[in-house]
């Protein structure tokens, strides 16, 4: 395809994927980004609407048509710095994002043809600029008062780069040995190299924001020591940390994972280096994966890559599958099994009490229920069986319960959610701010991401107003 | 980095050596309470496991863990000397105990399980209970802290399953005993290896006294995350890292958790082979 000949409202630019066998057989990134070339191309794809739509759809506010014009001109590092006063994690979103529900969606260009690729313009400039020296921030970081931020995920993350950026002394406490949160434990390597999180972390570092692992807010140290360690505010960015099961017979068999637990073991403790890493995962030769969002998909290719057979089991259509398009089109290139419209019953197991099998019922598509989506409902006497080794449980989690048990006086809802005001990410505790999937459930890393920098600026203001 | 400020073997037959080590972390010395664990991990390819907590010292801020040398991790635990480091130690962790003051409770450790109990016994005797221990082993040879735990408790008595030490047969021997003799009885708390647990409750079950069980579930994260360390307990799951690691043994499903906690041991071995100690032994 030649590049000249593209017509604006055509198709994007492709963006090349690793060959199939590779894939596969190994770890590396799938999607290999956007050449310099094709990114020029791609840009020249916008339209630089008057009233740019697209920024509106972004959760974080990105100047969008800004950063597309600068590349079109090949001013990629101008570029980059256009992104990064609006979002610190250009590599990690333009992977991650769902774009084609927030900016692309929004894209002008999309209407009669295929949107501006946004997402893989973020990435590239992301790429393209991370080998070149950072943008350093200069201020007396001694100076600032100190905030400490609770939990190295996205929000985290987020929520500490904006407060570095205004000059605060900022500690960043994270439970796990590695900071990143969901970016290291969760998503796997061949969506997101975690190369990448430890490079945007490293950025966190190089502008002043010391990273404590290890500590255990809630139960290393409380909200109150922080207090008394001299932190005049906190962010609570502690994430979807509770996995959910399914609530059917055998559930706690040998060979049953959360997805939680099935990538932990895999991305953040290299279980696919066992007996080299320590750390042991046990994947037979058929896995089915129960539940269709991004985790699900997660989950089914990490399975895959370690030498099983996949099936995505989901009570619903394809349609309705909460995944990204691209995702589900990359379980399929990979071959993984769709097993839709079926409904998991109880799990086998041996006499041993590893998981052999699971038991289904098909079902079919009723009235839309009050979520839009139309009900699924069984058909009788239909139940079916499949064999496997190991089953991943992907259906969500709720709030990581550690911070709320210890500070009683944090408000809830029934869900176990903090409570806050979405304005400025204030908990019913003077000073202590939240975000992130803690505050509404499993979400997106930008959506996070957003949050953070709320209660970043909610700091801020509560900061100086307490002056 | 972690300091190993102390090492000390406890027991050495051969095959199922327990050591004890004290790990510099002042944060988590500082909050620990009787029930609490940690979860460390010795190097960067190392795994991530859950231990309890024996003692711990504030002047010092160390905090003391035993382990038996039987998995890839609590052999590489056992080579480590005063003076090394481990890479990450994290606590504490579980929801922390609580007793009854002023009642008569009576504390069995098992084997290993002595280690998290000497705590509990520690804190009982401080609360002004009337504590009654009971350790058991195998033999004489591979019991641990009888020197700590009698100094703290009102009542002694040990088990072995030889009889080359103090009563021969099981720690319920000695229960059974106590409750053929009419001895009233406020709460049992037993902790070691779940078959052990496991008659202890079936015992305590038939007299209707309140036990309580520290489980020692796998685990990966320790803060909920994974759900790896799902135990039915009275029909419900529980993590045992936030819902425990205590619970009412009574309601606990011991077939289950036994199942669950030997699901890796083919891995295991696999991973002992590699180091050369061929599964069985310790490898110095």
């Amino acid at each position: 395809m030649s590049l000249n000949n593209q017509s604006k409202l055509g198709g994007r630019q492709p963006m090349s994927l690793l060959e199939d066998q590779l894939r596969i057989s190994g770890f590396g990134e799938v999607a290999l980004g956007y050449t310099e070339e094709q990114a020029i191309a791609e840009a020249k794809r916008c339209l630089q609407c008057k009233k740019p739509l697209c920024q509106q759809g972004c959760p974080v506010n990105i100047d969008i048509k800004d950063f597309i014009g600068l590349i079109a001109e090949g001013k990629f590092s101008e570029a980059c710095e256009k992104i990064k006063e609006k979002n610190s994690l250009p590599a990690v979103c333009g992977r991650v994002c769902p774009q084609e529900e927030q900016c692309e969606i929004k894209c002008i260009v999309g209407i009669k043809g295929e949107a501006v690729a946004i997402g893989r313009l973020e990435r590239f400039v992301a790429d393209h600029v991370m080998s070149m020296e950072r943008e350093k921030v200069d201020c007396a970081i001694q100076a600032g008062k100190k905030v400490a931020v609770v939990g190295s995920g996205p929000a985290g993350l987020a929520c500490a780069s904006e407060l570095a950026k205004l000059c605060y002394d900022v500690t960043m406490y994270e439970a796990f040995h590695e900071p990143g949160g969901v970016l290291m434990y969760g998503i796997p390597q061949f969506r997101l190299p975690k190369e990448i999180v430890k490079e945007e972390v490293e950025f966190l570092r190089q502008i002043g924001v010391k990273i404590e692992c290890n500590v255990i807010i809630g139960k290393t140290l409380t909200i109150d020591d922080l207090f008394a360690m001299g932190f005049e505010a906190v962010f609570l960015g502690t994430g979807a940390g509770l996995p959910y099961f399914l609530g059917i017979e055998g559930e706690n068999l040998n060979g049953v994972y959360s997805a939680n637990e099935f990538l932990t073991r895999v991305n953040l403790m290299r279980a696919y280096k066992f007996p080299e890493y320590r750390t042991p995962v046990h994947v037979g030769n058929r896995v089915a994966v129960v539940g269709a969002g991004n985790v699900a998909m997660d989950a089914a290719r990490t399975a895959k890559r370690l030498g099983a057979e996949v099936h995505i089991i989901y009570r619903r259509s394809e349609e309705e599958m909460p995944a990204r398009k691209e995702e589900i089109e990359h379980a399929k290139e990979e071959e993984i099994q769709f097993q839709t419209l079926s409904n998991p019953l109880r799990l086998i197991g041996d006499d041993k009490g590893y998981v052999t099998g699971i038991v289904c019922e098909k079902m079919e598509l009723g009235e839309p229920d009050s979520s839009g989506r139309r009900r699924p409902q069984p058909i009788p006497n239909s139940e079916f069986t499949i064999d496997i080794d190991t089953l991943v449980v992907a259906v969500g989690q709720g709030p990581n319960p550690i911070v709320t048990q210890a500070t009683p006086e944090l408000q809830v809802n029934k869900w176990g959610n903090i409570i806050v005001d979405e304005q400025t990410g204030a908990t019913s505790i003077p000073g202590v701010y939240a975000g992130g999937d803690v505050v509404t459930g499993a979400a997106t890393v930008i959506k996070a991401m957003g949050a953070g920098k709320i209660a970043a600026v909610g700091i801020h203001d509560y900061l100086i107003a307490k002056e | 980095m972690f300091k190993v400020l102390r090492k000390k073997v406890l027991s050495d037959t051969g095959n199922d050596r327990v050591v004890l080590l004290d790990i510099e972390a002042p944060l988590v010395a500082k909050k620990h309470q009787p029930g609490h664990f940690i979860m460390l991990r010795i190097d960067e390819k190392g795994e991530r496991i859950p231990l309890t907590i024996a003692d711990t010292n504030l002047e010092t801020g160390a905090v003391t863990i035993i382990a038996q040398e039987v998995g890839i991790t609590s052999k590489q635990l056992g080579r480590l000397e005063a003076g090394d480091y481990i890479l990450d130690f994290v606590g504490p962790l579980g929801q922390a105990a609580h007793y009854p003051e002023h009642k008569h409770v009576v504390c069995i450790g098992g084997g290993l399980g002595v280690a998290p109990l000497y705590p509990e016994v520690k804190h009982l005797h401080e609360i002004d209970s009337h504590v009654t221990t009971i350790i058991g082993a195998r033999t004489k040879e591979i019991l641990i802290l009888e020197e700590e735990m009698r100094k703290h408790s009102h009542q002694f008595y040990v088990a072995t399953d030889d009889g080359s030490y103090g009563t021969k047969g099981f720690v319920t021997t000695v229960l059974q005993q106590m409750i053929d003799d009419q001895q009233p009885v406020d709460l049992v708390i037993a902790i070691g290896p779940i078959p052990m647990m496991k008659a202890v409750a079936n015992l305590t079950r038939q007299y209707n006294i309140k036990t309580l069980v520290s489980l020692n579930s796998l685990m990966v994260d320790g803060t909920g995350m994974c759900g790896a360390c799902r135990v039915t307990v009275g029909g419900e799951t529980k993590f045992t890292c936030i819902d425990g690691p205590e619970f009412d043994g009574h309601l606990v499903d011991f077939d289950e958790q036994m199942r669950r906690l030997n699901m890796y041991k083919d891995k295991e071995k696999s991973a002992l082979a590699l180091e050369g100690c061929g599964g069985v032994g310790r490898c110095h």
